[in-house]
């Protein structure tokens, strides 16, 4: 049976392009780049040339580029740095209730160690209020971490209104792009965003390689300490090919931005068109426009998610849900009951994300075999009878 | 986490799903809060055996499959006996469970005890080691 992957926000094959330039840092091109022979000096272009093309894409300076380990660590980095560095100004920090557990669980950590958090609540499509976020700012406010892009529903935030504020009231402002870089068109000067978190498995770089954008001018502590890498801010043996992977992955995203977000969009539409159009009771969850162009997030009524995804597996489809059950907890996920659903539909959300290597003809597969998956499940369920049975009640 | 052989087995091809008409006892246990619900329906004879089981669940693949085998080991015993069928032989019945599941295998116990409660009321008979299933469903799990 054939495999279709439909979870391309947990994470992306490597790009063939990407394989080929890489493959000789991992035996050929092997030397460490802080080293002062000549072989490291292949290295060390290396490292730079892709620190270039990650500032060209979002419209920094190369300077402004620090290569982490991955989107978690640049989360990690970009708020315990900031409130390392600013504890004497101030201990607010605002975010959101929809952030990744990488932000949500850090601020966490640092509101056991005497930091004042808000946590922004979002409205039915998981936007933030631009006027939640004014009220919520304090003298002793010193960083605002909102995400680009959330990687459940797909909703894009308004950054660059964001910045403005955040800018005018000389707050730091950090962005998780982790969802967004490659899919959304990002200028960190122009949206006034001071520190922004990527990660190369999602756009195609290996995994274990990500990168904090810091703006020039911004000052925040060190969170891996030890050798003199990354301009003395991040130490660590360079992870050479998989910078050249993200140098490379996000070039070529970049480059093609346009065309694959149309290409996906087009997808994106047909998925949510044949799922609402065929199957009762369910609803798209996110913005309908403000959305990822490879997103599609929708709930069913009276079915559970895990159980959803262990049958769209037997029919060799790949995707994944908010239910408590593939979240490791008896909760469901965090941001769709942000979004104001009940735990039932929260338990029976299926999350579609796409690549431009899926085809019409894959999600008309999905589809199709979809709409009896799901009747099948309601007819195992006892909420869809008691549904049934008010309905001949009435 | 990964399911047995078995489990994937109930899951795929769950025995006895659907519902009993006018059934000698029915219980329901779980609550849609935590993502499980189950619904047991039993066909008890007049000698007090376990002629048929169904069951209705809303949850996870090992919350089917533990209902699947809970019905499968409860038909033909005796309703003294299907005290037998606890959470650890549904669980040893599909080769175990992870860790993290095994609260399905609970939950299968509490629904086939809860459908005996409800027998037991209906019919005025009392079963050794027997009690009241919790009456609100959100107390089990919230």
């Amino acid at each position: 049976m054939k495999t279709i992957y439909f979870d391309n926000a947990a994470t992306t094959p490597v790009r063939k392009e990407v394989l080929t330039e890489i493959m000789p840092y991992f035996s050929d091109i092997y030397a460490n780049a802080s080293s002062v022979y000549d072989i490291a000096a292949k290295s060390r272009r290396a490292v730079e040339k892709a620190r270039e093309q990650v500032a060209k894409a979002i419209g920094a300076q190369k300077d402004e580029i620090y290569f982490t380990a991955g989107g978690s660590e640049s989360d990690n980095w970009a708020i315990k740095g900031t409130a390392d560095a600013l504890s004497k100004k101030g201990k607010h920090i605002i975010t959101t209730q929809i952030e990744h557990h990488a932000v949500l669980h850090t601020c966490e950590f640092l509101e056991k160690h005497g930091w004042d958090i808000t946590y922004l609540p979002v409205d039915e499509y998981g936007l933030i209020s631009l006027d939640d976020l004014k009220n919520a700012i304090r003298p002793d406010t010193v960083l605002i971490s909102v995400m680009f892009a959330n990687n459940e529903i797909g909703t894009i935030e308004p950054i660059a209104e964001i910045g403005k504020i955040a800018r005018e009231h000389g707050i730091y402002f950090h962005t998780d792009a982790v969802q967004a870089v490659g899919h959304v068109k990002i200028d960190v000067k122009e949206m006034n965003i001071d520190m922004l978190s990527m990660s190369g498995h999602k756009l195609g770089a290996p995994k274990g390689v990500g990168v904090l954008f810091v703006r020039k001018g911004i000052t925040i502590s060190n969170l891996i300490h030890g050798g003199g890498q990354e301009k003395g801010k991040r130490a660590g043996t360079e992870n050479t090919a998989g910078i050249v992977g993200m140098g490379k992955a996000i070039e070529l995203a970049t480059a093609e931005i346009d065309e694959t977000g149309k290409y996906l969009t087009m997808l994106r539409d047909r998925v949510i068109k044949g799922i609402t159009e065929n199957i009762d009771f369910c609803r798209l969850n996110g913005h309908r426009e403000k959305r990822l162009p490879g997103n599609v997030n929708i709930s069913f009524e009276f079915i559970e998610g895990e159980s959803l995804l262990l049958l769209l597996n037997s029919k060799g489809i790949c995707a994944s849900s908010g239910s408590a059950c593939t979240s490791g907890s008896l909760d469901p996920s965090h941001v769709l009951l942000a979004i104001g659903l009940e735990h039932e539909k929260a338990h029976g959300s299926l999350r579609i994300t796409l690549s431009k290597e899926n085809t019409v003809e894959e999600v008309d597969y999905l589809i199709k075999e979809l709409i009896p998956i799901v009747k099948r499940l309601r007819e195992m369920s006892p909420l869809y009878e008691d549904y049934l049975n008010g309905e001949k009640a009435v | 986490m990964e399911y047995s052989a078995k489990v994937m087995d109930h899951f795929m091809n769950p025995r006895n799903m659907g519902q009993i008409e006018d059934a000698d006892g029915v219980g329901t246990v779980g609550n849609a809060k935590c993502g499980d619900i189950m619904k047991i329906y039993l066909d008890i004879d007049d000698e007090g055996i376990v002629r048929d089981a169904k069951f209705k669940t809303f949850g996870c693949g090992a919350a089917v499959a533990t209902s699947s085998m809970a019905t499968e080991l409860v038909k033909g015993k005796s309703v003294d006996e299907a005290m037998d069928v606890t959470n650890k032989a549904v669980m040893e019945a599909l080769d175990g469970l992870p860790p993290v599941k095994v609260h399905c295998s609970c939950l299968a116990e509490e629904a086939i005890h809860a459908a005996l409660w409800d027998y037991c009321e209906k019919n005025g008979r009392k079963i050794e080691g027997l009690k009241k299933p919790v009456n609100d469903i959100d107390e089990l799990h919230g």
